[in-house]
């Protein structure tokens, strides 16, 4: 076994690999679209909350193909299915975490917003939200770093992306494809990993938090 | 620090007039029938620091809140100069009173000038003019501006931060200052030196305060009138000497410690019981003077130890007046009032 598949067809690697970060991000992005909207109101009514992170936690443990089979009737095969399974297992991750950053705000500095005069748009926007996001930001990347990883069996129903090596090296039995995989699966969620701890770094609060520990 | 003290009286001398009329609250969720505050009317003076006191649930906290309206009041009405707080909005109405809680309530994520810029920020006051209002107010609190303006709440002392929060509540000069317990959490000696720059900054500003406490140390020190409050109600509304010398019940004599001598003088300011020099009086060069302010007590203790038959009183430098033996007995004999006043 050797890199010698990746470094040979590095075009289609890369090609591949484009795919697999537009089928993720896609995935992610639409997402994130449903889990604002789906976080805030679990942040603001603890009786929605828990039958809430209790399905889509049920979403979560739905074995991947199965999923992917039973919406082949439907969607059929290729990247939408596929999206909308990804968009549902990334669920857990960002609900749970935007209503966990945006109720763990303490209650004085709310009291305080309200206090000198903010209306509930601007307490939610410049004291709630940006609390919020290192919370936030943490759920997002186990999201992104999942959907990269589940992203991989996608392939198989015809979505593309680099789980399309793994399956052909397993049938074609060339280990060099499956490790040219996944070697790039996994710089992907590095990379991804690792941009998105920035991200977190950058907020007003982690950067308020680093100039205390001086 | 002239030219800054001009520039912040002419822009603050709109003290505002409170005036609480048979106000109720009724919290839905109160398993019990009493209201958290019940049938309250007190009228508070423009530039008055007034000390709303009482044990934890007798509903001082919830007053305050109704005046800015962080609570609606279930029956009565709150007039702010005259107008009923009611026909303004919250948040409007809020960006006109200053507003401090425990530890000042700063925002982590914001720096320390962020902080304070939040007020003129809702009122979209200019840059420039914000900037320069947050050095002059940092000035004011005693954090230079240049070593504090970039720094974060959480590189600051309590005391630090809740100079933050007065600098912040009072940046937009509003007529009133509501503080919430705000130094509840400091250390004794953080708190009586915030304690002292908050009289000077009333003194220097004018604007009218309403502060909250369990502390009845802390109101003697403070206040022009205190309110004791007890189950929603107020039971004595008055000054500091009538408060202690003249407790209007059991309850209010309990919490002034009237059966205490040592207790009432550490309490009763010397200011307020001490007999004015005549003009031109002459002072020995050997009779004892302190300077005001300060408390019976100490004078008291003066007095025994010297052995002199008064003790001078000094303001700002200048012998104002004098107690004696005779005069600190008159502050020792409380008398609880046989009807009540509020």
């Amino acid at each position: 076994m050797s890199l010698d598949y990746l470094f040979r067809r590095w075009d289609r690697v890369w090609e591949l690999t484009v795919q697999h970060l537009t089928l993720t991000a896609s995935a992610v992005l639409i997402a994130l679209l449903l889990a604002v909207p789906l976080g805030v109101i679990a942040a603001r009514n603890p009786r929605i909350s828990t039958p809430l992170l209790g399905v889509l936690g049920a979403i979560y443990t739905i074995p991947s193909l199965a999923f992917l089979a039973l919406l082949i009737p439907s969607l059929g095969i290729g990247r939408r299915p596929a999206i909308v399974v990804l968009a549902a297992y990334a669920q857990i991750f960002l609900v749970r975490n935007i209503a966990i950053g945006l109720r763990g705000v303490d209650p004085a500095t709310m009291e305080a917003a309200t206090g000198i005069g903010m209306t509930r748009w601007q307490q939610f926007i410049k004291v709630r939200w940006p609390l919020a996001l290192p919370v936030m930001i943490a759920g997002l990347r186990t999201a992104t770093v999942t959907t990269i990883s589940l992203a991989t069996i996608a392939a198989y129903f015809g979505a593309g992306g680099l789980g399309t090596l793994l399956f052909e090296g397993i049938t074609r039995d060339d280990p060099n494809r499956i490790l040219a995989g996944a070697v790039a699966i996994t710089a992907l969620a590095i990379i991804a990993d690792a941009l998105l701890r920035l991200a977190e770094s950058m907020t007003a609060i982690a950067r308020a938090r680093r100039a205390a520990r001086g | 620090m002239a030219n800054q003290r001009a520039a912040l009286s002419s822009d603050s001398n709109t003290a505002t007039e409170i005036r609480i009329d048979r106000v109720i609250k009724r919290f839905d969720n109160e398993a019990d029938a009493r209201p958290a505050v019940n049938d309250v009317s007190l009228t508070i003076e423009p530039g008055e620091l007034v000390v709303l006191i009482g044990p934890s649930g007798c509903g001082k906290t919830t007053l305050l809140k109704l005046i800015n309206r962080l609570y609606d009041p279930s029956s009565g009405t709150i007039f702010i100069d005259g107008t009923p707080s009611q026909s303004l909005p919250g948040p409007e109405l809020r960006r006109h009173m200053g507003y401090v809680i425990q530890q000042g309530g700063l925002f982590p994520h914001y720096t320390v000038a962020e902080n304070v810029a939040v007020v003129p920020g809702l009122l979209k006051w200019d840059k420039a003019r914000t900037a320069a209002r947050v050095d002059e107010l940092l000035e004011l609190v005693g954090l230079p501006p240049g070593e504090y303006r970039e720094r974060y709440p959480a590189q600051l002392s309590g005391g630090q931060q809740q100079r933050v929060g007065i600098a912040r509540a009072i940046a937009v000069s509003p007529g009133t200052l509501l503080m919430d317990e705000p130094f509840g959490a400091l250390d004794a000696i953080t708190r009586g030196r915030l304690q002292v720059e908050l009289c000077d900054l009333h003194d220097r500003l004018g604007q009218t305060i309403v502060f909250v406490t369990h502390d009845i140390d802390e109101a003697a020190s403070l206040a022009d009138r205190i309110a004791v409050m007890r189950e929603g109600r107020v039971l004595q509304y008055d000054t500091p000497l009538n408060i202690i010398m003249r407790p209007a019940d059991e309850f209010v004599a309990n919490l002034v410690g009237a059966d205490d001598n040592m207790r009432r003088l550490s309490l009763v300011s010397a200011a307020a019981v001490m007999s004015p020099l005549e003009i031109g009086e002459p002072i020995a060069p050997d009779e004892p003077i302190i300077d005001l302010p300060v408390r019976v007590l100490p004078v008291l203790n003066q007095l025994l130890e010297s052995g002199a038959p008064r003790v001078i009183l000094r303001d700002a430098g200048a012998p104002v007046g004098y107690l004696d033996l005779a005069a600190i007995q008159v502050a020792s004999v409380p008398r609880i009032q046989t009807q009540s006043t509020s």
